[in-house]
């Protein structure tokens, strides 16, 4: 998707209008296989930017959810930590993490600049 | 990516691999696949009707000499000199201050001839180790590492793949676990035997490198019908925890004992005469020393390897191996930890600063039935 912009440290984020949704790259869950356990915060928290905001465990190893920039928690998807699953299959869609409003701007990469980063 | 010559090893199926869509990783300076899709996929595969691993980067070490086996009773902690032709034996290679430098597996492949195999990360070290200590004896040691493919096939379907792949050999039913058979696949020689680290049954297939390709695919076609799984390191790693099997770099090292990690009997202080390590072993370990303890955890989070393990608020020990058992659906792990805590009933595992309430078990977390 073009709107879809991303982090070094491999998530996605996709801002409408104030609010933005943020999961973790395709590239990433590739990287981490099988998602076993996500954990994430709570609606309302408040973080810094570089702030680790969840975890993401697969069988093997753990990924953590970084903040790209200061806000707060505005919403968390429920499913994901229902079926952790679904940030494999569907890493760039339903298995979005979070929704937060950032309190300043992200710097993020355009699709080009993160596939040069995942080359 | 290939490799080749001593110094990078590639295993001779590592184009299958590719063709199949393995994500790879570097094992002990091989490419091997870590996993083909998903481990866990792959892991209840191998519990449920079977997988296939390719194991090449595991090293063969070849010793042959008409004291092949009093060589072996010297620089190994158990009594090889009496197993029987085709019997296999898993040993200790320690050192002198009664620390693991590798665990292996010896197979008497003639009466003057045994077949060891090493640790892929360790090949360098037990070879050196080894040809240190046959000097004073009447027997060679061969490297056949890199002209060696192993595959294993492992899981409750094992041996109807391997009875449909047109192996010559005597019936499989008459194998029993830890022995082995001579067999010919398409004139080629394999040492089949029927070991494994899945705590499955299951049989590992010895052939030379050029002959893999088409064992592999032999093993794939008869397979299909059920349900075999490529499988990768991850689901190895998993398989091999839930059945409480220990992993050198993680329980076992230079830095531990026998004793310490369960595997006193393996030592055979009492059916043999000196060899390498054995004051240190009659000494023990120091008190205090650590011991390893299978530990139960509730919830998702899995105790990873190097996490702290606490005993009320005092750190008592660290995790060797952990994870959310794909089997059992709750986390478990190894740990080593100080004698007085492993029955303690206030363990705690510190996951990344959160403390998760952990309970000391007996091994193996799994066990097939029989």
């Amino acid at each position: 998707m073009s709107d879809t912009q991303y982090t070094a440290d491999h998530e996605w984020v996709r801002v409408e209008g104030d609010l933005a949704t943020i999961g973790i790259t395709d590239f990433a869950q590739n990287a981490l296989g099988d998602v076993v356990f996500v954990d994430l915060p709570g609606i309302g928290r408040s973080f810094a930017a570089g702030e680790a905001l969840g975890e993401i465990e697969s069988t093997k190893s753990v990924g953590e959810l970084i903040a790209p920039a200061a806000g707060e928690v505005v919403e968390v998807n429920d499913e994901v930590a229902g079926d952790p699953t679904l940030v494999n299959s569907a890493a760039e869609g339903a298995g979005w993490l979070i929704k937060v409003r950032f309190s300043e701007q992200p710097e993020l990469l355009d699709e080009a600049a993160y596939r040069e980063l995942t080359a | 990516m290939t490799a080749s010559g001593s110094s990078q090893p590639a295993s001779p199926l590592l184009a299958v691999h590719e063709a199949a869509g393995a994500q790879l990783i570097d094992f002990a300076g091989w490419q091997m696949p870590v996993r083909y899709g998903s481990d866990l996929a792959e892991h209840q595969a191998v519990r449920e009707r079977a997988g296939l691993f390719d194991l090449s980067h595991m090293a063969e070490l070849r010793v042959s000499g008409a004291q092949a086996g009093e060589f072996l009773d010297h620089a190994l902690a158990g009594r090889l000199s009496t197993i029987e032709l085709w019997q296999a034996k898993y040993s200790l290679l320690l050192a002198e201050h009664g620390g693991i430098i590798d665990d292996l597996i010896v197979y008497r492949v003639a009466d003057a001839e045994f077949l060891v195999v090493a640790n892929a990360s360790n090949r360098h070290a037990a070879l050196e180790a080894l040809t240190a200590r046959i000097a004073a004896f009447d027997a060679t040691i061969v490297d056949e590492t890199e002209q060696t493919a192993l595959v294993a096939v492992q899981g409750p379907f094992a041996a109807a793949i391997v009875e449909s792949i047109g192996l010559e050999s005597e019936p499989l039913d008459g194998l029993r676990y830890y022995r082995s058979l001579p067999a010919v696949f398409e004139g080629e020689d394999v040492l089949l035997a029927r070991t494994g680290y899945t705590g499955e049954d299951g049989f590992e297939l010895y052939i030379a490198a050029h002959a893999a390709e088409d064992l592999w695919r032999a093993i794939t076609i008869a397979g299909e019908s059920h349900g075999l799984a490529l499988c990768g390191l991850a689901a190895r790693d998993t398989l091999r925890l839930e059945a409480g099997m220990p992993l050198y770099g993680n329980e076992l090292s230079l830095d531990v004992l026998p004793a310490q990690v369960g595997l006193g009997r393996v030592v055979a202080l009492k059916t043999k005469g000196d060899f390498v390590g054995r004051a240190a072993i009659e000494a023990g370990p120091a008190e205090g020393a650590p011991v390893l303890v299978g530990l139960v955890a509730e919830g998702r989070r899995a105790p990873r390897s190097g996490y702290p393990v606490l005993d009320g608020d005092r750190v008592v020990g660290t995790i060797t191996s952990g994870a959310l058992s794909p089997t059992l659906g709750h986390p478990i792990a190894m740990a080593l930890v100080e004698p007085g805590s492993a029955d303690s009933d206030s363990l705690k595992v510190d996951v990344r600063g959160t403390q998760l309430p952990a309970t000391a078990t007996d091994l193996p977390f799994y066990k097939r039935e029989a």
